[in-house]
């Protein structure tokens, strides 16, 4: 009798497998292990491992490698000339993608002039850094043709300017890319509209055209500062890697195969990576302020 | 500061026409709308009659002719100084902005001050019977409530002129009976022209005061609904004003009336056009066509559908000709019925030969 009574109190749960699926779990999910497996180990672990050999040095206490980072200014000035690079490197490239996604939009056969536009990528930053080295360098055709013009020699490569060229170069395709695709997916109906209520070009753009577009530009930031951020081929072979683009990755370089130590280049990286994750945090965080919803005019 | 339409007498077409590449989409339209007229530009999909109201709106160059209001002549002008308003097909709202933000933007740009923006769109949504939902975003909206503010957001800058886009094609059928009364309602409370583009017949003959019947980027024909409806100038329009019927035939001409031939019987009608003896077509509507002991035109019943208060039939006469037609009693698959029509009902039209 109580038994029974018991067994008609307790309400019926459902088997495991509805559970899960009311939580869009089922058997479809094993199909993100691969992916998981992947993250794990070439991402996850490595970190992991990094992160505790930093704290572990050749020689002090455990904290001793970040003490030796921030307390020589060799080391922790990286920081702010990396800074310095990435920062002009990735606005200038994301600023300079709007205007011409603007344009290029309209342009009914693109293709040819995105290929253009994208080349560099596939060239890859040795091959810029050596047609750069040649064509601005002392003797290269820029120089030359100024000198016909009774103008002074212009240093633009082994320095600041060089590097920033470079990174321009490389990086501006990414950004441009990107940009165009969130600013072909806003609706054209909606400049349309605007217009019809009496709005010019110019303000068309500022309260049509970016509101809706600051959700993808604050994306694009975040990758081409993180790009930019790791910059290394080109701060060695176009800028003057013991001095004004003296990177943070080069300080990682050296540490790691010129004094072989691997806790110190660690120490390092770690301190390049919460440097970066620090801007996109702040980026994302600016994120929150800015319309983040549907690009599109109607019910889509 | 109630909601107005600016003041203005005729808007003319003069010869409007627009080329893409090698594709003329509108061939020399011209037409003259007066202040306070709704106008439906009624046409298959490709007539042109898009083409037509993005060329009035600014957002497409004219290839020729040109656009006057009143004395000045505006094809030249850019959308934003036109000030016409315009309903977009998919109502075409800035998704990161209130509702009243985008019934506002109008008279933003014109820099009118904050205080009368807020009460011009306090009486826009009253006008579309909004008025509590102002503070949400578009996409918070049902697809109705967005034409509203699609419909208010184009009337708040009291345009002379408010163009609208198969405005109702979003919508569901009970929806777009409603908002059909409202969209005249509106149109009669602030004395604009409207020019309504649609390719629902019934739309533009509840609506307008003048149809304009277009068809390959031509006006086929201009006139009243009561006109089109009762006597179409062209089988084409015929066929878009519900003569579901339009069988090739031949015709004899006996004085006044003509008689032609359908599934080997004898029907009398009604010549229009130059419509003489020889190859014809007959246009006649399904609920012209009804079943009659006794009737000229036997058909055996193909399929019949229930409407509540008749029955909607196919049926296919002895040589193969199909004609619809309504009947109160019920048929079915198989029935074989004899068919009549008044003959004032039967349109006769010259045949694709003359």
């Amino acid at each position: 009798m109580t038994d029974r009574a018991i067994v008609a109190a307790a309400p019926e749960r459902p088997p495991l497998r509805v559970r899960l699926a009311l939580r869009d779990i089922d058997a479809v999910t094993l199909l993100a292990l691969p992916a998981v497996l992947f993250v794990v180990a070439l991402f996850v672990y490595p970190f992991l491992y990094g992160l505790i050999l930093s704290f572990k040095p050749k020689a002090g206490g455990w904290i001793a490698n970040y003490h030796k980072f921030f307390s020589d200014p060799f080391l922790y000035d990286t920081i702010g000339t990396t800074f310095r690079l990435a920062i002009p490197a990735t606005l200038i490239n994301v600023l300079i993608s709007i205007p011409v996604a603007m344009r290029i939009r309209h342009v009914q056969r693109r293709r040819g002039l995105t290929t253009i536009l994208v080349v560099p990528i596939t060239l890859g930053t040795v091959l810029i850094a050596q047609g750069l080295l040649t064509y601005l360098g002392p003797q290269g055709w820029f120089n030359r043709t100024l000198a016909l013009f009774g103008i002074g020699q212009l240093r633009l490569v082994h320095n600041y300017i060089g590097v920033m060229l470079s990174l321009i170069m490389s990086g501006f395709p990414f950004t441009f890319l990107l940009t165009l695709s969130y600013i072909t997916g806003i609706d054209p109906s909606l400049e349309q509209a605007a217009s019809t209520l009496g709005a010019p070009p110019r303000a068309r753009f500022w309260h049509i055209i970016m509101p809706l577009l600051a959700q993808g530009l604050a994306i694009n930031l975040c990758l081409s500062f993180v790009q930019t951020f790791s910059v290394f081929p080109s701060a060695v072979l176009l800028g003057a890697p013991a001095g004004e683009t003296r990177v943070i990755s080069i300080a990682a370089y050296q540490a790691a195969y010129e004094q072989y130590d691997y806790s110190m280049a660690s120490a390092v990286a770690m301190i390049m990576g919460f440097s970066q994750l620090l801007v996109v945090m702040l980026i994302l965080a600016g994120r929150s302020l800015v319309y983040r919803g549907a690009v599109g005019g109607g019910k889509g | 500061m109630a909601i107005a339409a600016r003041d203005f007498r005729e808007l003319r077409l003069d010869g409007m026409s627009r080329t893409f590449g090698t594709v003329n989409a509108l061939k020399g339209v011209t037409l003259s709308v007066k202040r306070g007229e709704f106008v439906a530009l009624l046409g298959p999909s490709g007539c042109g009659k898009s083409t037509a109201l993005n060329c009035l709106a600014g957002l497409l160059t004219l290839s020729d002719g040109s656009i006057w209001l009143d004395s000045t002549r505006i094809d030249r002008r850019k959308p934003e100084e036109r000030g016409f308003g315009m309903v977009f097909q998919n109502y075409a709202l800035f998704p990161h902005m209130s509702v009243r933000k985008n019934i506002g933007f109008g008279l933003a740009m014109q820099g009118m001050s904050k205080s009368d923006i807020g009460r011009k769109v306090t009486e826009a949504l009253s006008i579309v019977r909004l008025g509590d939902q102002g503070d949400k975003l578009p996409g918070q909206l049902s697809g109705g409530q967005q034409q509203r503010v699609a419909i208010a957001r184009a009337i708040t800058i009291e345009p002379p002129l408010v163009l609208m886009d198969e405005p109702l094609s979003n919508l569901d059928a009970k929806l777009r009976l409603e908002m059909r009364a409202e969209i005249r309602r509106i149109h009669d409370l602030i004395g604009s022209a409207t020019i309504y583009v649609t390719h629902d017949q019934e739309e533009a003959l509840s609506l307008a005061d003048r149809i304009v019947v277009m068809r390959d980027g031509m006006v086929r024909q201009v006139g009243t609904p009561q006109e089109l409806y009762a006597s179409p100038a062209h089988a084409d329009v015929a066929e878009f004003m519900g003569y579901r019927n339009l069988v090739k035939s031949h015709a004899t001409r006996s004085g006044n009336a003509v008689n032609v031939t359908i599934g080997g019987a004898s029907l009398a009608g009604t010549p229009i056009g130059n419509a003489a003896d020889g190859t014809a077509v007959v246009a006649i509507r399904p609920d012209d066509l009804k079943t009659q002991r006794g009737g000229p035109v036997a058909v055996t019943v193909e399929s019949a559908q229930y409407h509540g208060r008749n029955f909607y039939c196919s049926g296919r006469t002895g040589d193969g000709t199909e004609l619809y037609f309504m009947t109160d009693g019920q048929v079915i698959k198989g029935d074989s019925v004899r068919l009549a029509a008044d003959p004032a009902r039967v349109l006769v039209y010259p045949g694709p030969a003359s």
